[in-house]
């Protein structure tokens, strides 16, 4: 059974960003950048199924610039068996991301593609569902546990209410949520296998789907600032200020 | 101009997020109606049709759709998307998981998690976990937006009238089945709708300590929250969690406790009316975003808030 993961290539979660003075974006200029975090869980998890004998194979895919094969690299390292870039120096949208990646699914033929739940940049949370959709498969979001079986997937799911269980036909796509797994550190010995696997690089632009993007960005800008507060004493000093200033409570 | 609301329930109320989407569906222009796709949902649709600004609900009554899941759901909606220039969700967990599907389906970009409606066409969403919010404008013919609840206001729940009528169902795609659901349990009222909100970090030390907390909530009518740290130090259950990945709230008042303000626990309450800090460390970055400051042991403060309520 083969895994296809999907690492997209995000400013560093630890990194404040800011925004430019001219209102056009966010300052990405000398920024640390990562793997997003919870595609470092569906690399983690994908590679919990190869150990525990359920997959053959596991791939990475990330759709971004030539430095998204460091992000690659980074899944490599951790254990994944090979890599597939799509290269663009655009900013692609989750959809234009999901054509991309259904290319890619068709040509692989996997029976499971994770992805993360969202991506910390844009927060959009859309790029699994789509694919799923553009497939026709079965999906399974925010999984905090993935119980492979007989063409199905068990997935246990983080709603709002709490907890819920589907059962999922495959092929299926699942996107990781934070409680699913603790993805490992690669080792410096697994860091340099990993510069002898193979990335396959592809262009974006040659693989026949449309991924112009479908909106403007017109300008971006600061959120708006809290004005500063005040400390206070003691707890009696913070309920009265809650009551008599503030009057909330 | 006619916008489809997907009304998010479990089959017996409708629920809150879904009155704060209407407005955001109200403020694009236009007619207004409701999806409430579900089976034995019509206690739903009756509550829905009494939303102000609603004209019209839709009632789909089928065992396909009894646990929203997202293949059916998604290919209902697809189905009924020529009649409508934009399609709405809620972002809470049912909106997020079915409505990009729908887009996909569509071929349409998704905007998530909208704060501000400026046209019908614009929108401002954030982006970097609510450190940047971006203004974007859509070139696709039909929208597919999933709303921010605290960025709008509540449609009145009393005072619409709108007809239902019933709709076709379009079947179970087949793909996936319901197994089973563990819900929290709690008399307190619900965290995203909550006017008050008490939420505790990684200083409550363990699960054992919220007792301290749950007993300043019931004196303040509050939902209880938690930092993620909480959740996967498992002293809380994941429902709990606030942030950038977790709930977004903005209540009248918030107060964090044994919580150090990072910026992704910052991304779900900072636009909290009046946020409380009581932490023990002078230096904490939540201190930053909080009105009112206390540097205190919450083993000492929370007692005290306890009894001075
Ligand atoms: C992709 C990603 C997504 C994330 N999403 C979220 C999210 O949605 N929500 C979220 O909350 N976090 C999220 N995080 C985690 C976030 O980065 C922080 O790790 C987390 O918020 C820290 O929780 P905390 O403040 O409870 O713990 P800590 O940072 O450990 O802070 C504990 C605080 O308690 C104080 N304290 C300790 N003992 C006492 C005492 N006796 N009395 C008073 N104060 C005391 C300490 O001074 C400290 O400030 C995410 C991280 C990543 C990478
Ligand atoms: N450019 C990309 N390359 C690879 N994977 C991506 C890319 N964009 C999004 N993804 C995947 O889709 C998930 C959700 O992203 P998003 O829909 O943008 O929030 C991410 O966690 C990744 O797994």
């Amino acid at each position: 059974m083969k895994v296809l993961v999907a690492v997209k290539r995000v400013v560093d979660y630890n990194v404040k960003i800011r925004v430019k003075a001219d209102n056009t974006g966010v300052d990405l200029a000398n920024v640390k950048m990562s793997m997003n975090p919870f595609d470092e869980i569906a690399v983690e998890e994908a590679l919990r199924l190869k150990e525990a004998g359920k997959a053959t194979e596991v791939v990475a895919v990330s759709v971004g610039p030539q430095q998204a094969q460091e992000t690659i690299r980074t899944a490599l390292a951790m254990g994944a068996d090979r890599g597939v870039l799509v290269k663009t120096d655009d900013e692609v949208e989750p959809l234009g991301v999901a054509k991309l990646l259904k290319v890619v699914a068709d040509e692989e033929k996997p029976d499971l593609i994770i992805v993360g739940k969202q991506a910390i940049d844009d927060d959009s949370n859309q790029t699994g569902q789509m694919l799923a959709a553009l497939l026709g498969w079965s999906q399974g979001t925010f999984a905090s546990e993935v119980d492979l079986g007989e063409g199905t997937a068990k997935i246990t799911r983080e709603i709002d209410g709490g907890l819920q269980t589907i059962d999922l036909k495959m092929p299926a796509i699942v996107t990781t949520d934070l409680r699913l797994n603790e993805p490992r550190y690669a080792s410096l010995p697994n860091i340099m296998k990993a510069k002898k696997k193979p990335i396959d690089e592809k262009v974006a632009a040659d693989l026949g789907v449309d991924i112009a993007p479908r909106l403007a960005t017109l300008k971006v800008e600061e959120p708006e600032a809290r004005a500063g507060g005040v400390m206070v004493e003691s707890v009696a000093e913070l309920v009265d200020k809650l009551k008599n200033e503030a009057k909330v409570i | 101009m006619t916008v489809l609301v997907l009304a998010d329930h479990d089959n017996a109320a409708l629920g809150a997020a879904t009155l704060n989407t209407v407005t955001a569906a109200s403020e694009m222009g236009g007619d207004v109606h409701v999806l409430v796709a579900g089976s034995g949902c019509a206690a739903v649709a009756d509550a829905a049709a009494k939303v102000a600004g609603v004209a019209k609900v839709i009632l789909v009554d089928d065992a396909a759709y009894t646990n929203a899941l997202a293949e059916n759901v998604s290919t209902l909606v697809v189905g009924m998307a020529d009649g409508y220039d934009a399609i709405l969700a809620p972002a809470t967990t049912s909106g997020k998981n079915i409505l990009p599907r729908v887009a996909a389906l569509l071929d349409v970009a998704q905007i998530s998690e909208i704060t501000k409606v400026v046209s019908n066409d614009t929108f401002v969403r954030p982006i970097y976990a609510g450190n940047a919010m971006a203004t974007v404008q859509s070139k696709d013919a039909k929208k597919v937006i999933t709303v921010r609840a605290t960025g709008f206001d509540a449609a009145a729940a009393e005072g619409g009238s709108a007809v239902i009528e019933n709709g076709a169902a379009a079947g179970d795609a087949g793909l996936s089945s319901f197994i089973g659901e563990e819900l929290s349990k709690s008399e307190r009222p619900e965290l995203t709708s909550a006017r008050i909100v008490i939420s505790g970090g990684r200083g409550m030390q363990s699960g054992d300590n919220f007792p301290l907390l749950e007993k300043v909530a019931d004196k303040l009518g509050a939902a209880v929250g938690a930092s993620r740290a909480a959740v996967d130090a498992g002293f809380v259950p994941n429902d709990y969690q606030v942030g950038q990945t977790g709930k977004v709230v903005a209540p009248e008042l918030y107060i964090a406790v044994g919580i150090s303000g990072a910026i992704q626990h910052l991304a779900g309450m900072k636009d909290s009316k009046v946020i409380v800090a009581i932490n023990k460390d002078e230096e904490a970055p939540i201190f930053q975003v909080a009105d009112y400051g206390l540097v205190a042991d919450l083993f000492k403060a929370l007692p005290e808030l306890e009894e001075a309520l």
